[in-house]
């Protein structure tokens, strides 16, 4: 409890909850006040490192199922703000700071292309702020802080979006359809916190969970968990919802879309998750019903539908924001499950597609910085002349597809074997049938990179900018192999919100 | 048929709520007009500040101020002061949404020359076709 | 706006009333209505009321828009190292007890008006930097097209 924090001491590992989340926050107005370019991408990967070495930290911490808490300015958590991490959250605290690394170190080379030099600076603390968002909306307890936090993650997410339109003005509209559903969706979702508030009276996470069952069926309660599944779909892009997705995908500049596509809606389905675990009750048959009457089946739908749709699709990026749909639709049924191994399955999932869709649209920036577009053709014969990008493009393809080895098999098989154990083996034959599309519209590519000519010869990108895709394809192969890190955090992480 | 008019007026807050946050909705919705949606967007927000502040209300409560020092004085009723502080917050939040709102419009405008969402629709799907055309997206630098 | 005497004698005369005003609401604000947020609003308000009246180039001398962004950015950071002053001294995070640890209450006192003070000025200069960049934007309409 906070009452451990010893007054007067100077202890940061106590304060590791609050570190993780204002590190970034601190650095973004620093940047501004000193408005240097090369100083400021310093600074905000030093943070960004910070974070990681914290969320490393906090993740030890936690991985014996113990939660830390921590309540903000000293008020006790049901009246003060609390911040609490678990293994839930501190997975994905991980997946987000590493992410965020390794996208700046590709943006040190990348993003003078797509950004003009002047606004690199202001670039920079909108990707700090965004990332104070994110990871305060997954390590805060409260229910409103997560409105707060998913707010400051939004707004700079539309402004980091806009700003691909340096090179294609429908980034613009891209930014603006996502402003407008986006906004309805975080309204939506505090009409959803407005309700439990009145039907509770709290808004802390524990406080509320405690109370509802207390409640038993109450009209209200149930009124406002719908406005925050319709609120969080709106934000995490479930499918009749998801219309902004594609197009901020696709006209964003590479190094936003690679971060968004890694983060973004997930931590949206994080606070999904929270939401029916720890603060609902999800044995309770409304939760049951809505999870299987309405999201499992719009999941199945986002898995088949995008995955064809993607097949189709000549711009790369938007086949793989199509591509992306498809995999949320894979989380959305291992939660819409409500079993533990299939909450696991979501949770590993969610790890494992950041790194490899970040791996993808990273190498699709490479190849972006050569050829100066996205369509399918001009990769032609892009296998030979930058043999090391299109390596690491391969293994993240396969690890989508999910092909033993990768990262993406250890995911997807858990999550048939959540479908096979709840009895759901239509399910499972989905599953594998929305893999077998992915498999078309990897190979599409693949053989354009290694099976036809080129008409045109480029040189390999340097070194600086394939490191950063080595490392996210190095992950693609490494959670495949090793699965202590995600399998054994996820698993337990389950376990706790099923407590 | 019986009408509870006790229940439709002990819930006004509630009815005026829906009503605004319906229309809301609608103008988002329904205009093509990029300005027209962000003040359907405002009237929807806007909407839900209502909803907190009605769920603040405390029949015969004060202003949240603390009038007597000692605490001791419980016959005094105080609204609810949080559902305030955290639609304070949520304004805010509105404003920032529609500032960057209005300042993506400008930027549309310049370089689209209308804020009209169908308009902006053909002009994108002309683009495409060349784009497709030319199979070369140009960079400027 | 050349010929409106009476707008800009009662401009110069307002502006430095507002504010004023803006500052009453901002330093009181701990134990009466009022705060950062409004205080901020106010205090902005004078300069786009300015700015407004007497053209966009008079109040950019007074206020440059490298300032106003800058300044914003300090405001929060003003914010931010309140709670790592409590940080630092082994307090959690925003907690006003580090401020003075021998009185509390005070530290309550001071720590309030600290944070304050930084969303005051982040506010309003967030609040004049909008309006300097929407107001920097010639329309490309003439006047007749209205």
């Amino acid at each position: 409890m906070a009452s451990e924090i010893k007054e007067g001491t100077l202890d940061l590992i106590n304060h590791l909850p609050i570190l993780q989340v204002i590190t970034p926050m601190l650095i973004a107005p620093i940047l501004v006040v000193l408005n240097n370019k090369t100083l400021s991408w310093l600074l905000s990967f030093l943070g960004a490192l910070a974070c990681l070495f914290i969320s490393v930290l906090l993740i030890q911490t936690v991985s014996d199922g113990s939660t830390l808490t921590y309540s903000l300015g000293g008020w006790a958590p049901p009246i003060g703000i609390e911040y609490r991490i678990d293994a839930a959250n501190s997975i994905l605290l991980f997946l987000i700071s590493i992410i965020s690394v390794i996208v700046l170190i590709f943006s040190y080379s990348s993003l003078h292309v797509e950004i003009p030099e002047e606004k690199h600076t202001l670039f920079y603390a909108c990707f700090l702020l965004c990332l104070t968002g994110l990871l305060g909306v997954v390590a805060t307890a409260d229910i409103f802080n997560v409105f707060v936090f998913l707010e400051i993650s939004s707004l700079s997410t539309y402004v980091l979006v806009a700003q691909g339109s340096y090179l294609d003005r429908r980034a613009l509209s891209a930014s603006f359809n996502y402003l407008i559903m986006g906004t309805i969706g975080a309204t939506f979702f505090v009409i959803g916190i407005g309700y439990i508030y009145m039907a509770t009276g709290s808004l802390n996470m524990m406080d509320i969970a405690e109370r509802v069952s207390e409640l038993g069926d109450s009209r209200t309660v149930q009124a406002g968990f719908a406005f925050i599944v319709v609120g969080m779909g709106l934000k995490l892009a479930m499918v009749p919802l998801h219309v902004w997705l594609p197009n901020a995908y696709t006209f964003a500049p590479t190094v936003v879309t690679c971060f968004l596509a890694a983060t973004a809606t997930k931590v949206a389905l994080y606070v999904l998750i929270r939401f029916v675990f720890s603060v609902f009750n999800y044995e309770d048959s409304f939760v049951n019903e809505l999870f299987f009457f309405l999201i499992m089946p719009l999941a199945i739908i986002a898995m088949i539908a995008a995955s064809v749709i993607a097949i189709f699709k000549q711009n790369l990026k938007k086949m793989f924001a199509y591509s992306s749909l498809a995999q949320i639709g894979y989380m959305l049924l291992g939660l819409s499950l409500v079993s533990e191994k299939g909450l696991a399955s979501s949770l590993v999932h969610m790890v494992n597609h950041g790194f490899t869709k970040a791996a993808l649209f990273m190498s699709l920036g490479a190849f972006m910085l050569n050829t100066k577009n996205v369509y399918i053709n001009s990769l032609q014969g892009l296998g030979r002349s930058m043999p090391f990008t299109s390596a690491a493009f391969v293994i993240g393809g396969l690890s989508l597809i999910g092909v033993p080895g990768t990262a993406g098999f250890i995911s997807k098989w858990l999550l048939l074997e959540a479908a096979l154990g709840s009895g759901y083996w239509l399910v499972a034959v989905l599953i594998i049938v929305s893999s077998l599309f992915a498999v078309i519209y990897i190979w599409k590519i693949i053989e354009v990179l290694y099976f036809s000519e080129s008409s045109e010869s480029y040189s390999e990108v340097n070194v600086l900018t394939l490191t950063p895709i080595w490392i996210l394809s190095f992950f693609c192969i490494f959670l495949g192999i090793n699965t202590s890190l995600t399998v054994e955090v996820a698993n337990m992480a389950a376990e706790i919100l099923f407590k | 048929m019986d009408i509870n008019l006790d229940f439709i007026y002990g819930h006004l807050p509630y009815w005026l709520f829906i009503i605004l946050m319906l229309s809301g909705l609608f103008i988002v919705v329904s205009r093509g007009n990029l300005i027209k949606k962000i003040v359907g967007l405002n009237i929807f927000q806007t909407s839900v500040f209502m909803f907190y502040i009605s769920i603040g209300k405390i029949t015969g409560g004060t202003a949240p101020i603390l009038l007597d020092k000692s605490y001791s004085n419980s016959d005094v009723a105080y609204s609810n002061p949080l559902p305030h502080v955290l639609i304070l917050t949520a304004i805010v939040v509105g404003i920032a949404t529609t500032s960057l709102g209005l300042a993506l419009i400008i930027k549309i405008r310049e370089e689209y020359d209308t804020v009209e969402e169908d308009d902006i629709q053909k002009m994108d799907e002309k683009d495409l076709m060349t784009y497709n055309k030319k199979n070369v997206l140009e960079f400027k630098s | 706006m050349k010929h409106h005497l009476i707008l800009k004698v009662i401009t110069k005369f307002m502006v430095g009333v507002i504010v004023l005003f803006g500052l009453y609401v901002q330093f009181h604000g701990d134990y009466s209505p009022g705060g950062g947020f409004q205080a901020g609003v106010i205090i902005s308000a004078a300069f786009i009321l300015y700015g407004i009246v007497m053209g966009l180039k008079n109040v950019q001398k007074v206020m440059p828009v490298w300032f106003a962004q800058k300044a914003a950015a300090v405001g929060v950071l003003v914010y931010a190292l309140t709670g790592v002053f409590s940080l630092i001294f082994g307090f959690e995070f925003l907690n006003y007890h580090a401020i003075s640890p021998e009185h509390p209450k005070h530290g309550q006192h001071y720590g309030i008006i600290l944070v304050e003070l930084g969303v005051g000025i982040t506010v309003s200069f967030v609040m004049i930097a909008i309006y300097y960049s929407f107001a920097g934007r010639t329309p490309r309409l003439d006047d007749k097209e209205w």
